[in-house]
């Protein structure tokens, strides 16, 4: 295991020796439900990060008058889901807007895995966080939000039309129900793990 | 709010006070006494790397020089290991500003950083199945 083992086990009251943390992040294009989901399976938390603004958020940002404005606030949602005393799984939802791409290295970092959370009206919102993950090798799922009023494709036209590698899954959902929520968690958990397998497997040859 | 509620200190009579929507009136690099990042030991702590209190902090003596900010973090600490980004998020800070308050508490002995997990490295099937049975009892 990688994780330093901390031998405290007083003050905090119970602190387990073996605490774990892992990550997952919830990504997708703007307003396609990424908070209603964090926060129909955990209880969610504004998270406030101030940051240095990218050369291509310079460009967006209308910085003119504020002399050398170099930070951002950006706010990201964030949730936690207690699976038992010493192992968390904590939620980040990604900041939609592609000027805020420098965070998401940091968050994928030792990331178990990712939902993208698609809207067929607007499936191209998505692209940039399929070929984000994809490119990283980090296991995603698609969580197809299913709105009210939206055609219902199937979950293999979305893998079609986003032309996922083989073995992505791709989930419908409803974002705002726990239940649909958890599932989505579930099948990431599951996919992440087969992805470790299958390239234990290929290390050793 | 706070006393100074004129924002640009200048006490012109009548002047508005300032909701939080003004923004902070305290800046951030105020509060890491113009710092950017954590001190000598430079570690970047993950978002997700969880802080526990020392099993043998130094003592009240110690505690009182520190500044309101690492007071408010350590408290928080006291009551519950919690992540980088629940400290932030619970002490109302940036989670800048908390990882250089953080570094501090770590240097001065305070507190424990669990190392922020390695890329590429997932934790072993028994967690994982464990992690899944959770989330269907939730």
């Amino acid at each position: 295991m990688a994780y330093e083992r901390s031998e405290n086990t007083g003050a905090g009251g119970g602190v387990d020796a073996t605490a774990l943390a892992l990550k997952i992040l919830v990504a997708g294009g703007f307003g396609v439900g990424k908070t209603t989901l964090v926060g129909a399976v955990s209880e969610i938390r504004p998270l406030r990060t101030e940051e240095r603004l990218s050369r291509a958020g310079e460009a967006v940002d209308d910085t003119g008058g504020v002399a050398q404005k170099t930070t951002t606030t950006v706010a990201m949602d964030f949730g936690r889901i207690t699976i038992r005393s010493g192992l968390s799984l904590y939620l980040f939802g990604t900041p939609g807007q592609d000027r805020f791409w420098f965070l998401w290295d940091e968050l994928s970092q030792g990331a178990l895995g990712a939902v993208v959370l698609a809207d067929t009206r607007r499936l191209e919102d998505c692209f940039p966080a399929v070929d984000y993950f994809e490119h990283r090798k980090i296991p995603f799922v698609v969580a197809v939000n299913c709105f009210a009023g939206a055609r219902n494709y199937g979950a293999h036209e979305v893998s079609r039309a986003l032309d996922l590698d083989r073995g992505t899954p791709v989930v419908l959902c409803d974002a705002r129900d726990r239940d649909s929520g958890k599932e989505v968690l579930i099948r990431l958990v599951e996919y992440a793990g087969r992805m470790h397998t299958a390239r234990l497997l290929d290390s050793v040859g | 709010m706070n006393e100074d509620g004129t924002g640009d200190g200048r006490a012109v009579p009548g002047s508005q006070w300032y909701d939080a929507d003004a923004g902070p009136l305290v800046r951030p690099y105020a509060m890491t006494g113009g710092r950017t990042k954590p001190g000598p030991s430079n570690v970047r702590f993950d978002l997700i790397a969880l802080v526990v209190v020392e099993d043998d902090p130094p003592g009240p003596a110690e505690e009182s020089l520190l500044g309101p900010e690492h007071r408010a973090l350590l408290t928080l600490c006291r009551a519950e290991t919690q992540s980088v980004a629940e400290l932030a998020a619970d002490a109302d800070l940036p989670v800048g500003v908390v990882r250089v308050l953080l570094g501090d508490l770590l240097e001065a002995g305070f507190v424990k950083v669990s190392r922020p997990v390695p890329p590429a490295q997932l934790p072993d099937e028994r967690i994982l199945r464990e992690v899944i049975d959770g989330l269907r009892a939730l």
